[in-house]
């Protein structure tokens, strides 16, 4: 029989976890810091603005672009929030989560042979999304000592001449890492002088806490180069509603708009509807959600630094990235006999690109409480590898 | 009252049992500055006392507990205060509140069973002077309370790895 698999299909790497995610299904009490999902349910009144419309027959395909109203909404909030200003006509599609928004942007602007920077660590689809298209992904690292931002000097050794685009997430996953106007600026500088396309995921865009998140389409020039990708999963709880947008100049927005009726048709209505609720009358409860992760971030990167794991603090997104160097183990092993050994689920950092090896992601949107069972385990298992003395248990209902 | 304030009052209306120094981690603060805004919380009043939501049905002791509405005629001078001073003087009232609509006052009462709670009523609350009327609803069941739901609904599985 012939290998009927595609030579893409199998080119691109399979997951780097698979392996821990089955393991971790066999084992009880595992207390999970490796799910990039709060652990908030969506805010009431946005799951009963969804079964109202379900209610009242809305079940149907919307326009490829999504609905009206959402797009309106989106476009003025975008604007009061973080100056961007997107024609909700035609720069701006509602896309089945920023997953595909991501794809289709790819898509739309990528032939085959091009080169693609993506900076890494990242989100574990950007690269395979890349080669799907045909294009070539060029890793730049982001590095502990930039805390993790994107330095210039580095993306600059990568451009060449068949550099095509650059694909970046700030406030980022998995370091947690926030560019600031300055920072952008820089990185400003290059895309525009060699003319590229910039890709922005900006989904952690309200996981930002200190201070307000800077919209790189803001930057310089580069609103006319620009693909501005947003979502509702994070900072609203809605992961399994499938909801973001994608926003660009008309050229390429008809462009991705051409790849997505195809390829999706529209987002699901019912996430739609939802999502316009949250937009529309979800902010306190939004704002509510950031405030925790907040409280759980300050106390679980001091836990972590106190329990010998050196982390530098992450100024958005729900990710602490700390350094396994104390303990002399690899990212991989670290997380595996952490799973093994004291039921903590965490995801190595190299799973995530260059940049991230020697550090685990650990996604602090989980209870106060698991938090603390979390770094007590954490604890006990850095001294039994530095020979430090154990921790003290804490106190269940303390925290 | 600043931002800040509002966070520790935030914080502890949560979880009234945590320390300083936990707090002061949270909040991003000194626990010296946080153990004075508590202070002067408490000082000013905002800080009433600290306390704990219990699900009084599960721990079993078979209090029942009664919403109370009555039409009061107000005093000239004091509209309602003065009557609702001495309603809320009763440890059997464990809330009173002025309301609007067709009652006038609100309170909830409990008390060991039906016959007591009725009994408080009749005896103490319904011939004082100023009461024009009464409505009693016993309370059935408490879904929630204070902000918290009793009902033990989990939330949807999470899958132990995501990116």
């Amino acid at each position: 029989m012939r290998d009927y698999i595609s030579r893409k299909a199998r080119e691109i790497p399979p997951s780097g976890i698979r392996r821990f995610f089955d393991l971790a299904l066999t084992m009880e009490e595992v207390i999970s810091l490796g799910v990039g999902e709060p652990d908030f349910s969506t805010p009431w009144n946005i799951c009963e603005a969804s079964i109202y419309s379900i209610e009242q027959g809305g079940t149907s395909y919307t326009p490829n672009r999504g609905i009206q109203p959402l797009r309106e909404a989106l476009s003025s909030w975008l604007r009061d929030h973080y100056s961007l200003s997107y024609d909700p006509d035609t720069e701006m599609i509602i896309t089945t989560g920023v997953s595909e928004g991501l794809d289709i942007a790819i898509r739309a602007v990528v032939d085959p042979g091009d080169e693609v920077l993506v900076a890494e660590p990242c989100y574990v689809s950007y690269s395979p999304c890349v080669m799907l298209a045909g294009g070539i992904p060029v890793p730049v690292p982001c590095v502990e000592r930039d805390n993790f931002r994107l330095n210039p000097d580095r993306l600059m050794e990568k451009v060449t001449p068949k550099t095509k685009a650059l694909v970046i997430n700030f406030p980022n996953n998995p370091t947690g890492a926030v560019m600031g106007r300055e920072d952008l600026r820089g990185v400003a500088d290059i895309v525009c002088d060699h003319d590229l396309v910039l890709i922005s995921d900006e989904v952690y865009s309200e996981l930002t806490y200190g201070g307000t998140h800077v919209a790189a389409a803001t930057v310089g020039d580069l609103a006319s180069r620009t693909v501005t990708l947003n979502g509702f999963s994070k900072a609203y709880a809605m992961t399994g509603w499938r909801i973001g947008y994608l926003c660009a100049p008309r050229e390429i927005c008809d462009a991705a708009l051409k790849i997505h009726q195809y390829v999706m048709l529209c987002a699901p209505v019912m996430g739609q509807v939802a999502a316009l609720e949250g937009i529309r009358r979800g902010e306190e409860e939004k704002d509510r959600m950031v405030r925790e992760y907040r409280v759980r971030r300050n106390l679980f990167v001091e836990g972590l630094n106190r329990a010998g794991l050196k982390c530098h603090r992450p100024e958005g997104a729900f990710y602490a990235f700390p350094s396994v160097a104390a303990t002399g183990l690899s990212d991989q092993e670290f997380a595996e006999r952490l799973l093994l050994e004291e039921h903590v689920a965490v995801v190595p950092g190299s799973v995530f690109g260059c940049g991230g090896e020697g550090h685990v992601r650990c996604a602090y949107a989980v209870s106060r409480e698991n938090l603390a069972l979390a770094l007590h385990r954490i604890e006990n298992f850095v001294s039994r590898c530095t020979g430090a003395p154990a921790a003290v248990a804490p106190s269940r209902e303390r925290v | 009252m600043d931002e800040k304030d509002l966070l520790l009052l935030q914080l502890l209306e949560e979880n009234s049992r945590l320390t300083n120094e936990e707090m002061a981690v949270m909040a991003e603060m000194a626990p010296g500055d946080v153990a004075a805004r508590i202070l002067a919380l408490e000082s000013a009043g905002v800080i009433r006392s600290y306390t704990a939501v219990i699900d009084w049905e599960k721990a079993g002791n078979g209090e029942v507990s009664a919403i109370i509405e009555l039409k009061v005629n107000p005093e000239r001078d004091f509209g309602y205060d003065r009557i609702a001073e001495r309603i809320a003087r009763f440890r059997q009232v464990r809330s009173l509140r002025l309301i609007t609509g067709a009652y006038d006052l609100q309170l909830v009462v409990t008390g060991r069973n039906m016959q007591e709670v009725a009994r408080f009523v009749s005896e103490y609350i319904a011939p004082m002077d100023r009461i024009r009327e009464t409505a009693t609803h016993i309370v059935m069941k408490t879904y929630k309370e204070n902000g918290r739901t009793f009902c033990e609904k989990e939330g949807g599985e999470r899958i132990p790895y995501s990116f």
